[in-house]
């Protein structure tokens, strides 16, 4: 029976990071540690498959266009003519509008919400925000056609009267565009930076605030201060979370953006997104070749939202280990 | 002038908080505001015959979503009969074997990849994976679109609750001869459990609204659908396909779909939440 106890020597703290002692692990034990590690290993097999497939799929794509597909804006399924610029142009600009709405709304409501709020209040509305991640993007998106869509069309009008200066507010008001793209965008981010950037908010030691109100700051000096320099990193990270999200969106986009594959300075006017040209058009691929250019655009996709997704984890990670 | 100087600064500290209470007033004013307006739009067209009943025809008035509420159950639970076991078992591994391994930090890694991978692309590598090979859309190409959606969430989850079991509670449980792998599987899984069935619950609710990956792997279907290996309707599909139809009696029924899907999302939002904070409050 002494087998029975030599595996009790450390405690499971310790065990987990030394290595396993061999001979005095049980079968049974064994046995248990390689299903678990079997199934771990499903999902580094999983992500590799992915960027495998990818690639595979996508092969031709490159082999026909090389990196010109990336900055050629012909879109021929017809005559097997393939250059994403308009797609990524779409989502680059529809995503960029929604972070200039989505930061400063998600930063302000995480002040409020860290710093002012009582208690009760503050979990409430976090509670109401964290409901808004989970409302399906399809709904939003349905929200955005008929309700949206239409308000946008009807603000456009003055948004050219008085700002028409500006290249990017020019044009015929449809109100489908990379305007009503963007603020559909906006609201979906919204509730990962507020979520983020509190929990960030509410890890600024008390010691630091305390010492400037000593020296007799008002409340938002502390905010401008201290919280948010010290939070800077981790709302950065927020932001680039919630970038990958707005790029990698797909119904609610399609559904606003217009779905026309072209360039044009003006928020106004239709346009595409990668994410939706692959949603469209993918079912009813024209042939190879156009089924090979849209599995690009989704390695693109891919390749792009591992970029930035890691960034934000960066950012994130620095602040966990101060 | 110090006096003016320091109301000035009071009344910067005003205009300023103000501010940020007017922002999380909007931010969770655009949550009221869709919630009111889908059960506006959405109460109307809600009737027992909508639920229970097959689309009409195309051009016909009327009909419901029966076959898409049925899909989407099938879907969803097949998604989680794949995702949710290989996430749990994942995330044993994670919280229980590895610690300072290599291995285990590029399985997080390959986690926080497929994490942050949008859904669409998710569905174009069911679509390549499965769609293709059989050489047709399907329910089951479908599910594992979502499983794969669902297994980060899952795995993060499990590691996150099993950690927070007191290192205590295994150790008393080893002293008792117990092998490990009881352990694991008999003390501290139970103790977590609440905590990780809550989040595999989550996990069920996202994915059931995901509409992207199931464009062109579940595809759609006007009928019951034939099994397993042929298209099928989901909810989030069959809502999309009628908002974005030219019918007006299709965007109505797209309401009270969103209006179901809503419903559903929500309620079990909202009960994982009630029901995770007594357990919160006992891990401790």
């Amino acid at each position: 029976m002494s087998t029975a106890v030599a595996p009790v020597r450390t405690s499971p703290a310790e065990r987990g990071g030394a290595r396993v002692p061999g001979p005095r692990e049980r079968a049974g034990d064994r046995a248990f540690r390689l299903v678990v590690s079997g199934f771990a290993g499903l999902i580094l097999l999983g992500a590799a498959a992915m960027a495998w497939q990818l690639t595979r799929g996508s092969w031709r794509t490159w082999a026909a266009f090389g990196p010109k597909f990336l900055w050629t804006s012909t879109w021929d399924p017809v005559n097997d003519v393939f250059g994403a610029l308009p797609f990524l142009y779409g989502t680059v600009v529809s995503s960029l509008i929604a972070l200039l709405i989505a930061v400063p709304l998600g930063v302000g409501s995480a002040i409020f919400l860290a710093e002012l709020a009582p208690p009760r209040v503050s979990n409430a509305v976090s509670f109401a925000i964290e409901l808004l991640a989970a409302v399906p993007s399809v709904i939003l998106g349905l929200m955005g056609v008929f309700l949206l869509v239409p308000a946008v069309r009807a603000v456009e009008p003055f948004l050219s009267r008085w700002l028409g200066f500006l290249p990017f507010f020019r044009g015929a008001p449809y109100g489908v565009g990379l305007l009503a793209a963007g603020l559909i965008l906006a609201f979906m981010i919204l509730p990962y930076i507020a979520a983020i950037a509190r929990e960030v908010l509410l890890t600024v030691p008390r010691s630091l605030k305390e010492a400037l109100y000593a020296l007799g700051a008002t409340r938002w000096e502390v905010v401008r201060e201290v919280s948010l320099p010290y939070a800077r990193s981790g709302i950065l990270g927020a932001v680039f979370l919630s970038l990958g999200r707005a790029l990698g969106e797909t119904m609610a986009v399609t559904m606003v953006i217009g779905n026309t594959p072209k360039i044009s300075a003006s928020l106004f006017d239709p346009a595409y997104s990668m994410a939706a040209v692959i949603a469209n058009e993918l079912a009813e691929a024209a042939g190879d070749a156009h089924l090979s250019a849209l599995i690009a655009i989704g390695l693109v996709l891919f390749g792009v939202t591992v970029v930035v997704n890691g960034l934000a984890r960066l950012l994130i990670y620095r602040l966990e280990r101060p | 002038m110090n006096a003016a100087a320091y109301a000035r600064r009071r009344a910067i500290n005003a205009l300023m908080l103000g501010l940020t209470a007017v922002c999380a007033a909007l931010s969770a004013g655009v949550l009221l505001a869709i919630l009111g307006y889908i059960a506006w739009k959405g109460a109307s067209s809600l009737s027992w015959s909508f639920l229970t009943n097959l689309p009409k025809p195309v051009g016909e008035a009327g009909g419901g979503i029966a076959n898409a509420i049925v899909g989407s159950a099938k879907v969803v639970g097949l998604a989680g009969l794949i995702g949710i076991p290989i996430g749990v078992l994942a995330g044993i591994y994670l919280a229980e074997y590895g610690k300072g391994r290599r291995f285990a930090f590029w399985v997080r890694y390959a986690a926080d990849v497929l994490n942050g991978v949008p859904s669409i692309v998710v569905g174009l590598f069911a679509y390549a994976l499965v769609v293709i090979p059989f050489k047709r859309f399907s329910a089951v190409s479908g599910s594992i679109a979502l499983s794969i959606i669902m297994v980060p969430i899952v795995l993060r989850n499990t590691e996150e609750f099993l950690r927070l079991v007191p290192a205590s509670i295994r150790e008393a449980a080893l002293a008792l001869g117990v092998p490990r792998w009881k352990v694991v599987l008999r003390v501290v899984l139970p103790t977590a459990g609440r905590g990780i069935m809550t989040g595999a619950l989550l996990a069920l609710a996202r994915v059931a609204g995901e509409t992207a990956p199931l464009v062109f792997t579940a595809f759609g279907n006007r009928f019951w659908d034939q099994g397993w290996l042929n298209p099928i309707a989901t909810l989030p599909l069959t809502l999309y396909n009628y908002a974005i139809s030219p019918y007006e009696d299709w965007h109505r029924q797209a309401w009270a779909a969103a209006l179901v899907l809503m419903l559903f999302v929500l309620a079990v939002n909202v009960a994982a939440r009630l029901w995770l904070k007594p357990a919160q409050g006992s891990a401790h």
